[in-house]
Formats: structure tokens, sequence, C-alpha cells
């Protein structure tokens, strides 16, 4: 019979575990490095430029508190950035849902054939595949006042005189909502889409059997079916949206005057035309603070899929 | 089976370990950053970093060449940083807040105040005085309580430019020398085409240099100012008010170009190329593209109108490609010698030729000889009228434009009753910035 050697093999045990409990860290290593020096560095900086006066302008800045907060949150132009803000992403995200719904619903219809799906799921998807810029110059194009939107709507006597799409102060905010609605939509048709191939059809023919109309079986059926992907969608899209940045600033810049104005470009002009890089923080803190909260209730509904 | 295991173990903790390095190197020292001067030879050879957007705006090659010429006289190397000019402005204010700025760097005047109070950019006066440089031929100086923080190299003029063709069709016999003139031109322009506007001006909050250009250029024209002793002077200034309601004229007769509250500068130069538009207030730098867009186009320069009765020399606005040298270089002496080579009397005149350009230096004297007849004129003109820009140096000069022009916006809807409220209101909101 062979001789154990019981003093080596616990210590050689333990170096296994503790090599087992290692192992995973350093594979993630990369990437916890990459989020910290990327991610969570930079927000804590931000954070904790909120709370000091004028920031990097300032060689040596004082701690002010809360005062930032409160300079900003009774700003009017604040104000009325949020209250654009709310309109931008609200009419955005509902625009989105239903043009992306029904899109989705008819590119899943048995009453056509797969080559012009396939046809259509390209034509209808071509908004979401163009960058922020080759949208904002598209449309500018075509709404300037010599462009060809006027152009078509006086040939058609639908309009008596040009009209000044993204310079005037009626219309501004609501075209740049449009231009947003028509780059995003996309994004819900495809994944609704990829949801309506996913649900059985034995639950529309139980349905069917049932007696019930196409009305009743869309709310009964399809809506429960798609209900996580669309809390989903609509949790992505607020973040996605309440962060448009590039596409009001290469359309309108926040004007006329403040038409435009959203909670992002408020925050662009504080840091990169004011140089109040204190104040920039702390709309952008502001701004982490809401998206964070969609981002536990979007984690939390996750969880509770799965 | 055991090799392959050490193998992957192995190349695992390699990728991680180089991953690792690389982010450090990236998040290195400020002395190991590009804003260094790199020595070699223990000092004796220097290279300097020389961060602008002058060099894609240039004919291809020809900055490195004069940079090139450089280092062969001097011993200096220098390392050209070319971005357009969005992206310089980015990098140099990034590089000002973290103390990384490139040792030699191509400035606007409207960024000068900003990084001189922030410190990042040096006293050009000091450096000049040890040096022992006469200033006396340069053109301007950008300065920043009382010290000279950036030297034109070269500089742009803002004619107006006249769509000849128009003029000739709707029956204007001669370019307007005064604001009356000018009213008058535009209202027989529109009343042979009313599709045709008189004049445009880009009032898009996303670029509010149409303040400057297009707006403020009318006071500068008939020697007036927006400013008194450095500060501002807009509240009760009444060459000011008249210019506010010059431009509301034009507005109610319905003589600017459509779409102003969201029109950039490209966007003018599109309609004025494309004849849509009679008048416009514009770099001579668009001279190239407008013609390349519109070869069919005759078009002339001349002065911006001025006040009915004023005969001093006419202003004309003129921007800059500035230079300056960061207070974190390690070389300033080197960075100064740099500075002077490009504003030497020859390599200025050459770069102003190049750059279709008028020279920083006034001892310098480019060959225009193959250059366009039009810029020849325009730089007749330049001569002829007395440069000014008042944004230059300002604190957040674009921050100043923005507010006047929101404010001039509210004016011309209606919005304010009268011009002095509205100038009122602008100076309280440019006070703050110059405490």
């Amino acid at each position: 019979m062979a001789k154990i050697n019981t003093s080596v093999r616990p210590v050689k045990m333990k170096r296994n575990t503790c090599r087992r409990l290692i192992t995973p860290y350093i594979y993630l290593l990369p990437t916890i490095v990459l989020m910290l020096v990327l991610l969570i560095i930079p927000i804590i900086m931000v954070i904790r430029y909120s709370f000091y006066d004028n920031v990097i302008i300032n060689k040596n800045p004082v701690f002010v508190g809360l005062e930032n907060y409160t300079k900003v949150l009774t700003d009017t132009a604040f104000h009325v950035a949020v209250k654009n803000t709310l309109f931008f992403v609200f009419v955005s995200i509902i625009a989105h849902f239903l043009i992306g719904m029904v899109f989705a619903m008819l590119l899943n219809t048995r009453y056509l054939g797969n080559a012009v799906k396939g046809i259509f799921r390209v034509v209808y998807a071509l908004p979401w595949m163009f960058t922020a810029s080759v949208i904002a110059i598209s449309w500018r194009v075509m709404l300037n006042p010599n462009g060809v939107l006027n152009y078509l709507l006086m040939n058609s006597h639908l309009i008596g005189e040009k009209l000044e799409w993204l310079s005037s102060r009626d219309f501004a905010l609501i075209t740049v909502t449009v231009i947003n609605i028509w780059s995003g939509y996309p994004f819900y048709m495809i994944s609704i889409l990829a949801g309506l191939q996913g649900i059985s059809t034995d639950l529309y023919e139980a349905s069917a059997l049932d007696g019930a109309n196409a009305v009743q079986t869309f709310f009964r059926i399809t809506i429960p079916q798609l209900k996580p992907i669309l809390i989903s969608l609509l949790m992505l899209d607020f973040v996605w949206t309440l962060q448009q940045f590039a596409l009001i600033w290469m359309t309108t810049g926040g004007g006329p005057i403040n038409a435009t104005e959203t909670i992002s470009t408020y925050i662009y002009k504080q840091g990169f035309s004011k140089y109040q890089y204190s104040m920039a923080s702390t709309g952008a803190t502001i701004l982490l603070v809401v998206c964070t909260v969609i981002g536990i209730f979007y984690v939390r509904q996750q969880k509770a899929r799965d | 089976m055991k090799s392959r295991t050490i193998m992957k173990k192995v190349v695992s903790t390699a990728i991680v370990s180089i991953m690792t390095l690389s982010l450090a190197a990236c998040g290195g020292s400020p002395s190991s950053e590009g804003g260094e001067a790199k020595s070699e030879d223990d000092g004796k050879s220097v290279t300097l970093e020389f961060q602008q957007w002058w060099g894609p705006e240039m004919p291809e090659g020809t900055l490195k060449e004069i940079c090139d010429d450089f280092t062969k006289e001097s011993g200096i190397g220098i390392e050209l940083l070319s971005n357009p000019y969005a992206d310089t402005k980015t990098q140099v204010a990034a590089g000002a807040a973290a103390g990384t700025m490139a040792d030699v760097v191509g400035l606007d005047g409207s960024w000068v105040y900003d990084f001189a109070k922030q410190g990042s950019i040096a006293n050009l006066t000091e450096l000049m005085e040890d040096d022992g440089y006469d200033d006396s031929q340069l053109s301007a100086q950008i300065q920043f309580e009382g010290n000279t923080y950036m030297i034109p190299v070269v500089n742009f003029a803002y004619p107006m430019y006249a769509n000849m063709d128009i003029l000739k069709a709707a029956g204007v016999t001669e370019l307007p020398a005064t604001r009356e003139d000018f009213v008058k031109a535009c209202e027989a322009i529109k009343a042979y085409d009313s599709s045709i506007a008189g004049f445009a001006i880009p009032l898009s909050t996303e670029s509010p240099n149409g303040i400057q250009n297009q707006v403020m250029t009318w006071l500068w024209a008939s020697g007036d100012s927006m400013l008194e002793s450095g500060k501002p002077n807009l509240s009760g200034n009444k060459e000011l008010e008249e210019v506010v309601d010059f431009v509301k004229e034009l507005f109610d007769k319905d003589l600017i170009a459509a779409g102003s509250y969201s029109m950039v500068e490209s966007d003018m130069v599109e309609e004025f190329t494309n004849g849509r538009v009679a008048f416009m207030i514009d770099g001579v730098s668009h001279l190239t593209m407008i013609k390349d867009g519109n070869p069919e186009l005759d078009f002339a320069y001349t002065t911006v109108p001025v006040k009915s009765g004023y005969s001093g020399t006419v202003g004309m606005e003129a921007a800059n490609w500035g230079i300056g040298i960061a207070e974190n270089c390690e070389h300033k002496k080197e960075a100064l010698q740099f500075v002077e080579y490009l504003l030497s009397p020859e390599v200025n005149a050459k770069m102003a030729a190049l750059a279709n350009a008028f020279p920083g230096n006034t001892k310098a004297e480019p060959d225009y000889s193959k250059s366009d007849e039009l810029f020849v004129e325009a730089y007749e003109l330049y001569q002829q009228c007395e440069t000014i820009n008042e944004f230059t140096g300002l604190p957040t000069s674009e921050d100043l434009m923005r507010s006047f022009e929101e404010q001039l916006q509210l004016y011309l809807d209606g919005d304010t009753a009268s011009v002095s409220e509205m100038l009122e209101e602008t100076q309280k909101l440019w006070e703050p910035a110059f405490e």
C-alpha cells in the first residue's frame, strides 16, 4: 500500500481552490480595467466637479456643496430645456412605438411573399443605418425654405408660402421630433418583428377557434406576448432619446432662441460655450440620475423576466 | 494536454498584461504626454509639437515644407499635429484643461481670453522682451490684461460679395456705399425677382458667428464700437441701435433670405453661389470654393456700406490664424524662435500667398501674381480699410454672440418692444463674463 503524504495534499488543494477563485477575475480584468478607466473614473470626476465652483478654468476650485444644483434647478433656461426634452422624448417614444408596431405587423403578414417582405424590411430599416450627421444634413436640405418639401407642398397647393420648418419657433421642436421619430422607429420595428415571429401560431389558432376578432387577438395575444420586449424597448428608447444631442445640435443648435433647447444642448453650451464646466457637470449628473433610475427599472424588469 | 493548458494560460496572461500596460500608457503622466517637447542628445536637439488646423487648409504638404525649412535652419524639429478647425478647438481645449497642450498651438482670437485666464498659454510679451524681439513689425497682438498671448500669423478679410448679374438685371448700376443705398438695391432686387433675397444673415444658434460677421460688421464699417475700454457698451449705444434697427428694417421688408434662424455660414455661401442671394459678407477664403461651385458666377468685392455722412476709414472685419505657446512647454525659447520664423517677412509672405490670406507681418510682401484677380481686388480693399474684430480676445466670445443673437431674434420677432430694451437686456447678459 502506497504511503500518502497528508501534509502536502491540503496545501495543493488550497492552492487549486485559490487558483479556481482567482482565474475568472484574471479573465475579467481587461474589462474591469477598461470600465474603470473609461466609465467609472470619468463618472466620479463629473460628479465631483458638480460640487465645486468653476473647475478646470479655476486652478484652485472651492467646494460649494449643492450650490451648483440650486443654480441649475432654478435656471429658467434649464426649465425650458426640461420641458422641451419631455416633449421630445415622450412624443418620440410614442411615435416610435406606434410606427414600429405597424410596420412590424405589415412585415409579418402572410399575405406578402418573402421577396417583397425582404425588400421592405431593408427600405423600412434604412433610416436606422444612417449616422446622425447624415440624417441632419439630409433633413436640413429637404426642409430648407427653398427645399424639396416646400416645393412639393406649394405645388400641391397645400401651403401658400414657404414654411421655415427649422427656423420658426412654432415648428422647430415638432420638426426636430419628427426627424428623430424617422431616424429611430426602425429599432422598434426590427425588435417587434423578431418578437412577432417568436409568438406560437397555436395561440392565434386557439383564439380563432374561440371566435376572437382581429382586435381582440391583437390586445389579448400579440401585446401580452410582446410585453417583455416592449418594456425593454421603451426603457432603452427613453434613455437614448433623453441623451439625443447630435441630431438637435446639427439641425437647430437648440434654437431659434431656445425653442429646441434640450438638457443635452444645455449641458453642451454650459461646457463648451460658457466654459462653466461645473455647471455642465451638474446638468450631466442630473441627467445621469434620471438615466440610472430608468436603468434600475430596466434591470429589475429583466431579472423578473428571467 | 498539459502543455496546451499552460500555453493558454501564458497567452491569456500576456494579453491581460498588454491591455493593462496599454491602458497605463493612455493615462500616463503629463510629463510623458504630447505637451512636452522631446529632447534628444542630452537636450542639444529639441522637437516641438505644433498643433493647428492650417495644414488641411493650405495646399497639401506646404506647411510641412515650411516647418522642414525651419528645422534645417535651426536644428529644432517640428512635429505637426494637423486637424480640422473644430477638432483642433476641442483638442486644444482638452489639452488646456489637462495641462497637456502641444508646445506651439494655432489659436483663434475668440479662444485667447479663456485660455489665458486659465493660465494654459504663455505670456508672449515676456518671452519677446527676453528675446529682444521687435514686435513693431506685427500687424496685431491679441492681449489679455495688457500682455500678448496670441499673434496673428495671417489674416482673412470679410468684404461684401455682390452678384453682378443680379444687380445688372435689377437695374442697380452702382455698388451700394451707404446703408440707405443698400436697402434701395435690395428693394430693386426684390422688385425684379421676389425669389432672390437681397442679403443673408446666418443666425443659427449652433454657430452664432453671424452676429460677428453679418451684424456687427455693419457697426465696425462706420468706425463705431460695441465696447468701451474693453467692456461691453451696448445699452444706450446709439450707433449700435441704428445697426440693429437697420437689420430689423431688412427683415421687416422681407429682404433677407428665408430660414435665417437655422442658417449657418455654409448655407449662406451656397445660397450666394447658386444665385439666390445678391449680397453677402463673407471671408475671402471662400473665393475658390464659390468659383469651383459656380464658375459662371459674376461677382465682385466691395466694402461694407457705411452710415450716411460717414467719411472716415471704412472698417473691415478680419479673422486670423493666430499662434501661441503652451504654458506647459519646456522649451519656450525654441518655441518663440519658431513663432518668430513663421512671422519673419519672407516666410510670412509665403504663408499668406499659399493660404489666400493677408500677412501678419507688416513688412511681408506676398507674391499674389499667381492668385485670382478677385483676390488681388480684395487685398487692395483690405489695404484701404482698417481691420477690426472686437470679439477677438473677449471672454467666452461665442457665448456673447449667442446671447446677442437670441435677444436680436426676440426683437426681430416683436417679443422685445424696442431696440434699447433689447440692447439693455443683452448688456446684462454680457456683463458677468467681464467681471
